[in-house]
């Protein structure tokens, strides 16, 4: 069996970009708004959403034929809510500043939609590579589009990247200032939103027909 | 066996909720010592930064046992109780009476003179504030200030964990006439009426700014007799 056929190939990336979970399914909104005032914290969040979707997509893959139909929901979260307890007590040995900026938002990873979204709709049918290459490729999709917007929030609203300054001091000197509205959770939704103009002019087929 | 038979059904969430509870039991056992020692080291750079020492996760331990020389818990009379002064949770000290709380002191030693150092908790608009005082040996003026907060709204209450908001405290007086009056909070251009120092509130984080101000007076008040006994033994 080739690992990456042309099947695969097409489960693990078109969640980066025709079919990415944030922009064109419109799913974990509510994260994307959380944490993307700074760079570092949506990194880190998007390696951890990508880490549990790839591991309980396997799991449930796994287990997949087991599962009683009436309870599968409440299998998918437990997995789900086991893999994420894991990945923040991990944070919170290991580094424990980020852990302290996202705090609430990793425990909320749980509720974010692109999870059950991929595990009822994706490995509850397929075997496990391509359910681990669709959990890997959703989590990247995730984490573009998370650094894009952090990106753009932390060097328009705090003049810095990664915590370095980007914006020259003379700059500041003559007059520039940071834009405080940047930092607020709005901003994120009008950012992702241009995020999705731009994308869905580049993609026609994205578009839906004017009767 | 029928796989959606109510039987099946209890059964395989039995196995599955004994299969989690001990992984996660298991991680969280091996991952604690790690954890602790993150706590912490946090701790220890709260601390030092309302000296104005500003540390790194990495010199934290080291800068600490330089500069922190002794620690202690006292009660409401300023008389010294068993203990260890690290180890107490301000959190749940707070939610006693007055006169059974732990009050632990911190003794330091920067530029040649004493500093002591008061943790102080409270609340604010979404979820607890907290912080440590720096006092000068004379038990009145604040040397430094040092604030931080669970979820306070950034921009707006989360600004009291801004060194611009922390610096204000520099060298106000916690007694007036010799008497506790506390650091009030107040709204840019007004003055407290009882006549104690004040900082101006953060514009927009109303609640949070008065949930530092309550959390001084409450927290302080305790210290009120140790910090007399420093001032009379000067």
């Amino acid at each position: 069996m080739a690992l990456l056929n042309n099947k695969n190939k097409s489960v693990l990336f078109n969640p980066l970009s025709k079919n990415n979970p944030v922009i064109v399914q419109v799913l974990g909104i509510c994260s994307a708004l959380a944490v993307t005032a700074k760079l570092e914290p949506a990194l880190v969040m998007g390696v951890s959403v990508t880490a549990v979707l790839a591991f309980a997509n396997v799991i449930i893959s796994l287990i997949r034929k087991t599962i009683p139909n009436s309870v599968r929901i409440i299998v998918q979260l437990v997995v789900v809510a086991a893999l994420v307890i894991i990945v923040d007590q991990i944070l919170k040995a290991y580094n424990y500043e980020v852990s302290k900026q996202l705090s609430v938002f990793i425990g909320l990873i749980i509720t974010n939609c692109i999870l059950m979204g991929r595990l009822e709709a994706f490995a509850l049918g397929n075997k496990p590579w391509p359910s681990f290459l669709d959990g890997i490729g959703n989590g990247l999709g995730y984490t573009i589009i998370l650094a894009i917007v952090a990106t753009v929030r932390e060097i328009l609203g705090s003049g810095t990247l990664l915590g370095f300054k980007v914006i020259p001091q003379a700059l500041y000197d003559a007059g520039y200032e940071n834009n405080g509205l940047m930092i607020l959770p709005p901003m994120a939704l009008i950012t992702v939103a241009c995020i999705i103009w731009v994308h869905r002019s580049r993609n026609k087929d994205l578009q839906e027909k004017n009767n | 066996m029928n796989k959606q038979g109510n039987l099946y059904t209890i059964l395989y969430i039995a196995a599955i909720v004994c299969v989690v509870g001990a992984a996660l039991a298991w991680v969280s056992l091996s991952l604690k010592p790690k954890q602790q020692e993150n706590i912490e080291i946090d701790k220890m750079q709260q601390m030092l930064s309302s000296l104005h020492i500003t540390s790194e996760k990495e010199n934290a331990k080291e800068l600490y046992a330089k500069y922190i020389v002794d620690s202690y818990i006292v009660n409401l009379n300023g008389e010294k109780q068993e203990g260890n002064a690290f180890d107490v949770d301000i959190a749940a000290e707070i939610k006693k009476e007055p006169a059974e709380r732990l009050l632990p002191v911190f003794v330091c030693h920067v530029d040649q003179s004493t500093k002591y150092i008061l943790p102080v908790y409270g609340a604010g608009l979404w979820g607890p504030i907290w912080g440590y005082i720096s006092v000068n040996e004379d038990g009145n003026t604040v040397y430094g200030a040092y604030f931080s907060h669970q979820g306070e709204t950034p921009g707006l209450g989360a600004e009291i964990a801004t060194p611009h908001f922390s610096q204000q405290f520099n060298d106000k007086h916690l007694f007036v006439n010799g008497e506790f009056k506390s650091i009030a909070v107040e709204k840019k251009g007004q003055k407290p009426a009882d006549g104690a120092e004040y900082v101006d509130a953060i514009s927009g984080g109303t609640i949070t700014s008065k949930g530092v101000q309550s959390m001084l007076k409450s927290c302080l008040e305790c210290y009120s007799t140790f910090l007399t006994n420093l001032q009379t033994t000067k």
